[in-house]
């Protein structure tokens, strides 16, 4: 039994990793219909940054305990700086163009950023593992669990609340449901779209980097740690329906449960089981299983 | 001289080119020619696709099947000919193209791509866990004869090289004559309106399955080429990332010549062998600039594939 | 003369909505018959309904006898029933001669699935040409269909719709988005260019003009039901006919 328990607390924490990079990418393509190939490299620009920011800190003989505020300041930084720079710069001139080509600049974009993270960090591993072992470990039972890990799921759920709450309890989330409903009716009534967007992918970006920020100290970050993330997060949201946020949080939990039994029980399926359901998924719901507000314009 | 002729003309004396230069070109360039040459035919898959209004992130899916199983042809089966171990890849492509096909013939635009790039991640993992088939190593492929001419002597040494430019030159041909014909031409039309297509008495979902298998066989006839030239086979060619390298060569190539994709891979394989020698971090950087820029700047026909109406039929 | 096609108890529902509600006609070969009502009235709905471009929630259609209630377009279209559709649906990337091409290399490479066929000996691109003229078509001939003027873009529409021969020609709004001085000819050439065959024409039309000057028959639509069924002189005079779909705004139909 205690590998059932350790099937699932295994799949949460994968889940909760999965959401938080997921979510970025769902809300970017529910607002500005924008599938974001270059999703897997800001989450890698996340890590890579809060390996500098967090080690700068560290090696400056601050508290530790602030480095955890540095992984996060790191993905804030990145989402700030580096989003705005992508949308204002490079995707404001393709919208309105068809969703597929959208799809294609996002892939140059990836290729872009893969080699512009080497040119600016270098070849090499960069480690960061203080925040991972500082925490310790606590028992589950018969198990043995890193409190970090803890730590990834209790962001999650930060996280999906946050975004819950910010999209359906503010009035600025009000007008993000809007733009994803009809960008032009909005538009017609003084929404300024343009705005949206750039925050909506600001956002992503952030989130994007976050997964990778939080992520940094429990890997060695490297070149092309985003190219297998992006599928990943890829299946995430297929599953759970594009544009859709309890669907990228169902879709991270299914994904995370179903790799995490096949880790446990059947190893061999373990790398294609992900895609296979979500194959599976859209074989019987082509949307996803839950389908975002979309206008059907007849 | 109609367009056809033209054409043939055209692939024709490409290939006598590539056979005059044969002689001059040291080893290094042999190889590059008939990687690209592979990589055009997958290339060539995508072509036809894109014509049919849709864009597979998933041809490496064919492209490790064709190579797979020009393997296995030789590893297991004992066939020693490198021709028909190039058929037997495409052939099992195509199989497999055309089971996949009759549920991705039922999607469209980012959900195609999505589909498709989900089967070729199956496949990679698949591939990876499978001991039989060398998991993430792979393993070796060495074909002895190239049509009945022995590989390791006198002028089999260039089996492989003239097996890729006849191989592309006849599938190079193939394409064109069907993009001409009726059938061919209900890609574009699929395209531009499926709802029209319906109503004239035609299947779209048939002519997207057989686009379908067509591009699946292209790839797995380049992907035993690239196997029988490298010697190798091994779980990346199925990775997305090998299928976005074709996507590439698609977008830069353009579509409105069957020689395109050829040329744009030889050009880009060549950049890319420069570029690993001299700027290795930064040919991705460059090739993804380029990308944008073809998107961003260039109105050729390549575009007509983003002009589609999306009516499908009920 | 027998029915050509019949419907009987047709009925859509989309959940709450009704858009055709209890649709029994029957019509006659060779006529020429209008649909005449508001938007919303269910003449549309009853084409897509005839066509397969919906099934129906109750009630069959039959074509020469034969069901083929919910049939799947594609086979309506190979047992002889064409259409045109409201907004032209033509393939814009290609010019017109190409687009005229499109059907007919369809039927030629379906023959034997085709019941009517222009082709006879002469190969597409013969009959293509020929339809270019017969269509007064020939000077936009390589022209990407993208770039044509609408009424040119209808006119397409339904020469596409007759690459099949059809037995029944079913046609939405034709001269809609049509100049006034070219409705008339448009109308000519298009009932010029079938009648030698004995086809059945449908069509949708809210010009009163051009329904009181074409058809023989007119079926009046409210609500989704068909209202009044009869020669146009006695439709057209008819009280109810005259305040729920003529209205007061004039020859050119209800205003809605």
């Amino acid at each position: 039994m205690s590998t059932i328990l350790a099937v699932l607390v295994d799949g949460v924490i994968y889940a909760s990793w999965l959401f938080i990079i997921a979510a970025g990418l769902t809300i970017v393509y529910g607002v500005m219909r924008i599938l974001n190939m270059a999703h897997g490299s800001l989450y890698a620009l996340g890590a890579y940054a809060a390996a500098s920011l967090a080690g700068a800190w560290l090696r400056a003989g601050f508290a530790p305990v602030g480095s955890y505020a540095m992984l996060v300041a790191a993905a804030v930084v990145v989402g700030l700086v580096v989003g705005p720079l992508i949308e204002r710069g490079l995707l404001r001139h393709l919208y309105g163009r068809d969703e597929v080509v959208l799809v294609l600049v996002t892939y140059a974009l990836f290729l872009i950023l893969e080699d512009a993270v080497k040119l600016v960090w270098g070849v090499e591993s960069y480690f960061i593992t203080e925040p991972y072992g500082l925490l310790g470990t606590v028992e589950l039972g018969p198990l043995s669990y890193p409190v970090y890990s803890g730590a990834l799921v209790v962001a999650a759920l930060v996280v999906g609340v946050a975004l819950r709450f910010g999209i359906y309890g503010t009035r600025y989330g009000k007008l993000l449901i809007a733009v994803i409903h009809d960008r032009e009716v909005s538009a017609a009534l003084g929404i300024n779209v343009n705005r949206v967007y750039l925050v909506t992918f600001a956002l992503g970006t952030t989130l994007a980097a976050l997964g990778g920020a939080l992520t940094a100290p429990t890997v060695s970050v490297v070149p092309g740690m985003g190219v297998e993330v992006i599928v990943l997060a890829f299946a995430v949201v297929v599953i759970g329906g594009l544009g859709s946020m309890p669907g990228a949080a169902l879709g991270a939990l299914i994904v995370g449960l179903v790799r995490s039994a096949a880790v446990h029980f059947f190893p061999q399926v373990e790398l294609f089981s992900i895609y296979l359901v979500m194959a599976l998924v859209l074989a019987f719901r082509p949307r996803g299983l839950f389908v975002a507000a979309e206008a059907r314009k007849i | 001289m109609n367009g056809f002729r033209r054409t043939g003309l055209g692939l024709a004396i490409a290939l006598g080119g590539l056979a005059a230069a044969a002689p001059f070109l040291p080893q290094w360039a042999l190889f590059l020619v008939v990687i690209s040459l592979a990589k055009g035919l997958a290339a060539l898959g995508l072509l036809l696709l894109m014509r049919t209004g849709l864009v597979s992130f998933g041809q490496g899916l064919y492209f490790a099947t064709g190579a797979y199983a020009a393997g296995v042809a030789a590893n297991s089966l004992g066939v020693g000919d490198a021709a028909l171990m190039v058929l037997g890849g495409g052939a099992a492509a195509a199989l497999v193209a055309a089971l996949l096909g009759l549920l991705l013939a039922r999607y469209r635009a980012i959900f195609f791509a999505m589909l498709s790039l989900a089967f070729s991640m199956i496949l990679y993992g698949i591939l990876v866990k499978s001991p039989a088939l060398g998991s993430t190593d792979g393993f070796n492929v060495s074909p002895k004869t190239a049509l009945g001419v022995s590989l390791s002597t006198g002028p089999g040494r260039y089996g492989i090289y003239s097996l890729a430019a006849l191989g592309a030159f006849a599938c190079a041909l193939a394409v064109d004559r069907y993009l001409r014909s009726y059938l061919g031409r209900l890609a574009p039309a699929v395209r531009d309106n499926e709802l029209r297509v319906e109503y004239m008495g035609a299947s779209v979902r048939n002519v997207v399955h057989l686009n379908l298998i067509i591009a699946g066989a292209l790839a797995g006839v380049g992907g035993a080429i690239t196997a029988l030239a490298v010697g190798h086979v091994d779980p990346e060619m199925a990775y997305w990332t090998t299928s976005g390298e074709f996507v590439f060569v698609a977008i830069l190539s353009g579509t409105s010549s069957v020689a395109a994709p050829f040329a744009g891979a030889l050009v880009l394989e060549a950049l890319r062998s420069f570029a690993y020698e001299h700027a290795p971090n930064s040919w991705q950087l460059v090739m993804g600039a380029a990308m944008l820029a073809v998107i961003l700047f260039l109105p050729d026909g390549l575009w007509s594939v983003f002009r589609r109406r999306r009516r499908t039929a009920t | 003369m027998s029915a050509i096609l019949e419907a009987a108890g047709l009925t859509k529902t989309f959940g709450a909505v009704t858009a055709a509600a209890n649709i029994s006609v029957s019509i006659e070969e060779d006529t020429v018959v209008g649909l005449i009502g508001g938007n919303g009235a269910g003449k549309t709905t009853f084409l897509n309904l005839v066509t397969g471009y919906l099934k129906p929630t109750a009630g069959t259609v039959r074509f020469s006898g034969r069901d083929i209630t919910g049939m799947a377009p594609r086979r309506i279209t190979r047992l002889g029933i064409c259409r045109s559709f409201q907004i032209p649906q033509v393939f814009d990337s290609l010019t017109t001669f190409e687009n005229l091409l499109m059907g007919l290399g369809i039927v030629f490479m379906g023959r034997s699935a085709f019941v009517g066929s222009h082709l006879g000996d002469a190969s597409p691109e013969e009959v293509a040409e020929e339809m270019l003229e017969r269509f007064r078509l020939e000077e936009y001939r390589d022209e990407p269909a993208s770039v044509l003027p609408e009424g040119v873009r209808k006119l397409l529409d339904i020469a596409m719709a007759m690459a099949v021969k059809p037995r029944i020609l079913l046609l939405d709004e034709p001269t809609s988005g049509v100049s006034a001085d070219e409705k008339f000819a448009l109308m000519d050439l298009v009932l010029g260019a079938i009648r030698a065959d004995k086809v059945t024409v449908l069509f949708v039309e809210h010009d009163m003009d051009i329904v009181r000057r074409y058809t023989q028959r007119i079926l009046a639509f409210y609500d989704g039901k068909v209202i009044a069924d009869g020669d146009s002189a006695s439709v057209l005079a008819d009280a109810e006919v005259r305040r729920l779909v003529v209205g007061e705004g004039g020859p050119e139909g209800a205003p809605c």
